[in-house]
């Protein structure tokens, strides 16, 4: 269990890796809040959700929607390490004629539910697959990542009344809060706090975690399995920019790409943890 | 002349198909005994979804389902359903590509005394500007209850607009729909009336004033303003070598801009658009309203005459 852990925390530097180089080199798109989210991405990929990398349309799959849509080297990143496509594609992201549009496109990549990049829509759309699959009678779940500074639109709070009033307990939101919007902290740009209170007030389950600790989130997906009855919402406290040192926390990298230079000692640092993980595995 | 809701006949077509078909949900945002999708939900509760005053929410939730194979009827006022909700349409409906049928009630004028905000002009402008959307605007209840059988069975976004008012009828129950939709209703050698929604029905009566003063009309039914049928168009176009068309939507970017664009391109002739001009709509009953704004036969009629008069000489 503990080297699995490791293993995966491993494949996520390297998916880090990836996420500074194909930025850098489309010279544009959203590294940090695709460093923040992509431990609960490969862990929710890897060892929740059901679904079939060469069958990505698999009927009793559970669904997974991207409601931050530029977080999308994340999802791509993901997707290749498990196998829907070659990893050398990802660098064809936001190029004339890629799979990978800038964010991710359902009729562009199989494996993307759907559309998404103009904030605030995804859960309503995972509520409707929620009440499909009731409807189904289907076993599958849907679950939904969503931003802090995404969490202003009123359409989310429109989206988890609906949730909560109609009890989806197939739907598990995970909240990637990174503290961080484009113009600042999501505390001074328009604070949300306190967050847990309001959601449970909307009749969700909410559990608090560490979005860089693979045993709480695992945890915190498996208590989702054995909850009935409600909706759940993960609060992830995450780090924006997670990994290297001078992109954390730091607002600049929202949705701007590591200069040549910066790529180097990004790779540099994202290699170091690679090591350190390694020795800590053997 | 007999007199046939639009929305009762989308409530009642609707019904039915439910019966035939499990795939089909409905969706309404708090207005469902206005809508008619009301009769849908008292049969199918389970597979009725009332979103509450929410319509973001609701395209969004429609997305969804359609993504686990439901054919998610949408309904609400025209103009909830498409400007309160234009970028859920534009990315989680059409960028998607997802299978969600948006049929609102309430377009236009005669909605009558809810006045300017709940007088959509603008519904017509904002879907047929949107990339993988069909708009369709029913002549009459008999061709609402075709429309709808046929948008269940064609996969893709549509986006069908009815009236509260009830019309005057102008087909059979035997009116069958296809895309493009575009049909001769009368025919004529002088004149080209292209027509939509409730303005079909009284383009007919501009064409009977009009014979009166030995003006010959074609009209026309464009009930597809997109996809245009652009060779029915063009043919009475040809024909007439003048046109106008008329309809209960701004002129600005509705059929009107839709036919003109066409000729413009393809075979240009003289075009007046008529409809509600670059202006809100206000209080008042239906028929008054259609006067006030002179889309009533004898307004037009007389418009009409002075303008093949100014290109006749
Ligand atoms: C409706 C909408 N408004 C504005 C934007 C522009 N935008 C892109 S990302 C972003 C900030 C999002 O912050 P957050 O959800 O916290 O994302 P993260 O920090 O995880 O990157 C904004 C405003 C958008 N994509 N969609
Ligand atoms: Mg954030």
């Amino acid at each position: 269990m503990q080297n699995e852990l490791l293993n995966l925390e491993t494949v996520a530097y390297q998916i880090r890796k990836e996420i500074l180089k194909m930025t850098n080199s489309a010279n544009s798109g959203h590294p940090g809040g695709s460093m923040s989210c992509v431990d609960i991405l490969l862990c929710l990929y890897s060892k929740f959700l059901k679904h079939e990398p060469n069958k990505p349309e698999w009927e009793d799959r559970d669904y997974f929607i991207l409601s931050k849509g530029h977080a999308s080297p994340a999802l791509y990143g993901v997707l290749a390490y498990e196998g829907y496509f070659p990893k050398d594609e990802l660098m064809t992201f936001r190029k004339l004629g890629s799979r990978l549009q800038g964010h991710p496109e359902r009729l562009f990549l199989k494996g993307v539910e759907i559309t998404t990049g103009s904030l605030g829509q995804g859960l309503s759309v995972a509520n409707g697959i929620a009440l499909g699959l009731k409807l189904k009678k289907s076993e599958a779940s849907v679950y939904c990542l969503i931003g802090d500074g995404e969490l202003q639109e009123g359409q989310v709070w429109e989206a988890i009344l609906s949730s909560g009033h109609r009890k989806l307990d197939n739907l598990c939101v995970i909240l990637d809060r990174n503290g961080l919007q484009i113009d600042g902290f999501v505390e001074q740009v328009k604070g949300e706090e306190p967050i847990e209170e309001k959601i449970k007030s909307f009749n969700y389950n909410v559990i608090k975690i560490d979005g860089h600790n693979y045993s709480e989130i695992i945890s915190a997906f498996e208590i989702f399995k054995r909850t009935k009855g409600k909706p759940t919402f993960i609060i992830a406290n995450t780090v924006k920019g997670k990994g290297v040192s001078f992109m954390e926390n730091n607002v600049d990298f929202h949705g701007k790409a590591p200069s040549n230079e910066e790529l180097e000692r990004g790779l540099k640092e994202l290699d170091e943890h690679i090591e350190r993980l390694e020795r800590a595995r053997s | 002349m007999e007199k046939k809701g639009t929305r009762d006949f989308y409530g009642k077509t609707l019904l039915e198909l439910g019966r035939e078909n499990a795939r089909i949900v409905a969706l309404d945002a708090d207005l469902s005994a206005s809508t008619k999708t009301c009769l849908f939900a008292k049969e199918f509760p389970e597979r009725f979804f009332d979103c509450g005053v929410a319509e973001a929410d609701m395209i969004g939730t429609a997305a969804g389902l359609s993504l686990c194979g439901f054919i998610p009827f949408v309904s609400t006022f025209a103009v909830f359903g498409t400007g309160r909700c234009y970028d859920q349409i534009r990315q989680s409906v059409c960028i998607s590509k997802s299978n969600v049928k948006i049929v609102v009630t309430h377009g236009g004028i005669t909605v009558g005394e809810d006045g300017a905000t709940h007088q959509m002009l603008e519904d017509i402008a904002l879907m047929t500007s949107l990339p993988n959307m069909r708009v369709i605007v029913p002549a009459d209840a008999h061709q609402t209850s075709s429309v709808i059988r046929f948008i269940a069975n064609e996969e893709g976004p549509f986006y069908v607009r009815l009236s509260r008012e009830k019309f005057p009828v102008v087909y059979d129950e035997k009116n069958t729909f296809h895309l493009p939709y575009a049909d001769v209703l009368k025919e004529g050698r002088d004149l080209a009336i292209f027509a939509s929604g409730l303005m079909v029905h009284q383009a007919l009566l501009v064409a009977k004033n009009l014979s009166k003063m030995n003006v010959d009309a074609e009209v026309l039914n464009v009930a597809s303003i997109k996809p245009l049928a652009k060779e029915t168009i063009l043919n009475s176009a040809k024909k007439c070598k003048i046109a106008v068309t008329m309809e209960e939507h701004s002129i600005i970017n509705g059929l009107g801009a839709q036919i003109s664009s066409l000729l413009a391109e393809e075979f240009p002739i003289p075009v007046k658009r008529f409809g509600v001009e670059d202006r809100f709509g206000i209080s008042g009953k239906p028929d008054q309203l259609i006067r006030f704004f002179e889309l009533n036969p004898e307004s037009l009629s007389h418009k009409i005459k002075l303008f093949i008069e100014k290109y006749s000489k």
